[in-house]
């Protein structure tokens, strides 16, 4: 059964309290909007490239506390990186999320980040966590907007109901 | 179904421990405690009687349907009917064909679109829905008003989430050609006083169509007493299967309209020239319905009728008091929907937590909410959120778990303190 009660560590209540790198970024040069439209959360990713290092990056919107936090410890671990360590942690951390990569057993560039390894378990909110992560792929290829309800999306799943 | 009547008692008194007994996944541990399901309005659960009565129609009974002489077919045809008679008489139709068998709400509120609204609606034509709607019966109408260059007129909600009726009347014009209502709004459990806006309606010769989605399971219906023109609602949330539902409609409307599919059983002679349609109801029943959850929904009725539906309203409005009383003592709670008139949903946002956090930490303690938009997005827009905490109440629930709902809540603000 789903541990939610591991899901909602203290460090993730902390950057869902006080998220990190929280706001507009004014000389943005990379930006893309993501949304999940089951829980209405909706963010917006904005970095600027140093030729191929993320020089600067922020994020701002409304969402819930496992996509928050994971937006806030996306921003600190991908600040400094190139394009294409972001790449890999943004893989690394959609397989984790997913169930596909075992952090446990496999080498993995992620360090705190897998305190979200949790939701593997709790597949409706998934999607909460890989959110931001998305979003910082559309932004790092300036395809403008990710929603996890994208046809190539693979958590992509029916939603319905009263 | 020989132990039934003894549940049979005076509103308000329901042996809910007896009921209990009746529905084995109410057993259920989650999360290592046991079950708290406040997830009704999304779909309730099913006692024991309608699982027996769908095993015996799969052991005993299976045929297709208005088609052979044999035994079999003539069995099923019979129970499939006999159905049909039991869903008729709760809601009170004058006849058994003004019940067409669907798959659920959201396919009949399609039939009548397909059905009505193609052939009466035109350009120019308005609708008239409200912001309590469903998207179900939202988006019917407006893939209609975009094929036909009609429009959609909106009845707002005051604060309390109640109709605002005196704007609902000022809405009607010589353009009006039906009204589209949620007898119980999904999100907020708002009664709407439909009799009378069905009323104002026809005094203009405007057609009514009832979602009954939410009010079937909890309300007396009765039809003729409404005198809507449709009713419509889906047989698992009212301790059916899923895959089931029905449409009523007033035999002369139904009379005129044209089919929603073609296939077999909804016609009387094919050929390659001319097509004769069935009568109604056939003539909306085209291919093999889902024979088992129909005769299943039948059974479901007849578990509810033995209860009876006035003990279950009053029983569900005892714990839907309890919840608010109890919901409103929690600071940074807010309950959205406080109409005067509401049945069994209880809706609610938390300070600084988002429902979906709200949800995956009360599932920790085993209590099963709904959280998200509810499918109704004008209504989450009207109050300015993005999504609720929904608990909904059956007649199974109890005081205890309502507590238990409380004390879930007190934990998530412990969580994110």
């Amino acid at each position: 059964m789903a541990d939610s009660k591991a899901l909602y560590q203290e460090v993730i209540l902390d950057h869902n309290r006080k998220p990190r790198n929280y706001g507009a970024l004014a000389d943005a040069n990379h930006k893309a909007e993501g949304h999940n439209p089951l829980c209405g959360d909706h963010i917006t990713m904005a970095l600027r490239l140093d030729d191929d290092r993320v020089g600067a990056i922020a994020f701002e919107g409304e969402s819930c506390a496992i996509c928050k936090a994971s937006a806030s410890m996306l921003t600190t671990n991908v600040k400094g990186k190139t394009r294409d360590e972001a790449e890999v942690l943004i893989r690394e951390f959609r397989d984790m999320a997913t169930g596909k990569l075992d952090v446990a057993t496999e080498p993995h560039h992620l360090g705190r980040l897998t305190v979200f390894g949790g939701v593997r378990d709790l597949p409706t909110r998934v999607k909460c966590a890989i959110l931001p992560w998305h979003t910082l792929h559309a932004a790092l290829n300036a395809a403008g907007s990710a929603s996890t309800e994208s046809e190539q999306d693979p958590m992509h799943a029916p939603i319905g109901d009263a | 179904m020989s132990s039934l009547p003894t549940k049979r008692a005076a509103p308000g008194a329901l042996d809910v421990a007896s009921i209990r007994a009746d529905f084995p996944i109410l057993d259920l541990k989650v999360s290592g405690k046991p079950l708290v399901y406040l997830d009704n309005a999304a779909s309730s659960q099913m006692p024991q009687p309608v699982i027996d009565r769908l095993v015996r129609y799969q052991k005993e009974q299976h045929a297709n349907i208005h088609r052979g002489v044999h035994y079999l077919s003539e069995t099923a045809t019979a129970e499939f009917e006999a159905a049909r008679k039991k869903l008729a008489a709760f809601v009170n139709a004058r006849e058994e064909r003004e019940v067409i068998f669907t798959s659920g709400t959201t396919e009949s509120i399609n039939l009548v679109m397909h059905g009505y609204g193609r052939k009466f609606i035109g350009a120019g034509d308005e609708i008239i829905l409200t912001t309590l709607e469903h998207h179900s019966n939202i988006v019917p109408w407006q893939m209609l008003a975009e094929e036909k260059g009609a429009k959609i007129r909106v009845v707002p909600i005051s604060d309390a989430g109640e109709l605002r009726v005196d704007e609902y009347e000022k809405l009607f014009n010589e353009r009006t050609k039906f009204v589209g209502l949620s007898h119980v709004s999904n999100a907020l459990g708002t009664v709407n006083p439909v009799k009378g806006m069905i009323a104002f309606a026809h005094a203009r010769g405007v057609p009514v169509l009832l979602d009954g989605a939410q009010a079937a399971p909890h309300l007396t219906v009765d039809v003729q007493d409404l005198d809507c023109d449709f009713y419509a609602f889906s047989g698992h949330k009212l301790c059916g299967p899923t895959g089931i539902g029905m449409l009523y409609g007033k035999a002369a409307q139904l009379e005129r309209m044209q089919p929603f599919k073609g296939g077999g059983d909804m016609i009387l002679s094919v050929t390659f020239e001319k097509t004769t349609y069935n009568t109604i109801p056939h003539k909306f029943e085209a291919g093999t319905p889902p024979i088992a959850a129909a005769i299943g929904l039948g059974a479901a009725i007849d578990y509810l009728t033995n209860i009876g539906m006035d003990a279950i309203a009053a029983h569900e409005l005892e714990l839907l008091d309890y919840a608010t009383a109890q919901v409103n003592k929690l600071p940074g709670v807010r309950i959205l929907g406080t109409a005067e008139h509401k049945a069994a949903v209880l809706s609610f946002v938390m300070d600084g937590v988002h429902p979906h956090d709200v949800g995956t930490l009360l599932n920790e303690d085993g209590i099963a909410v709904r959280t998200g938009h509810h499918c109704a997005q004008p209504v989450m827009q009207r109050f300015k959120v993005p999504a609720t905490s929904r608990a909904s109440f059956a007649f199974y629930n109890t005081m205890a778990e309502v507590d238990a709902l409380v004390a879930g809540i007190r934990n998530v603000q412990k969580v994110f303190a």
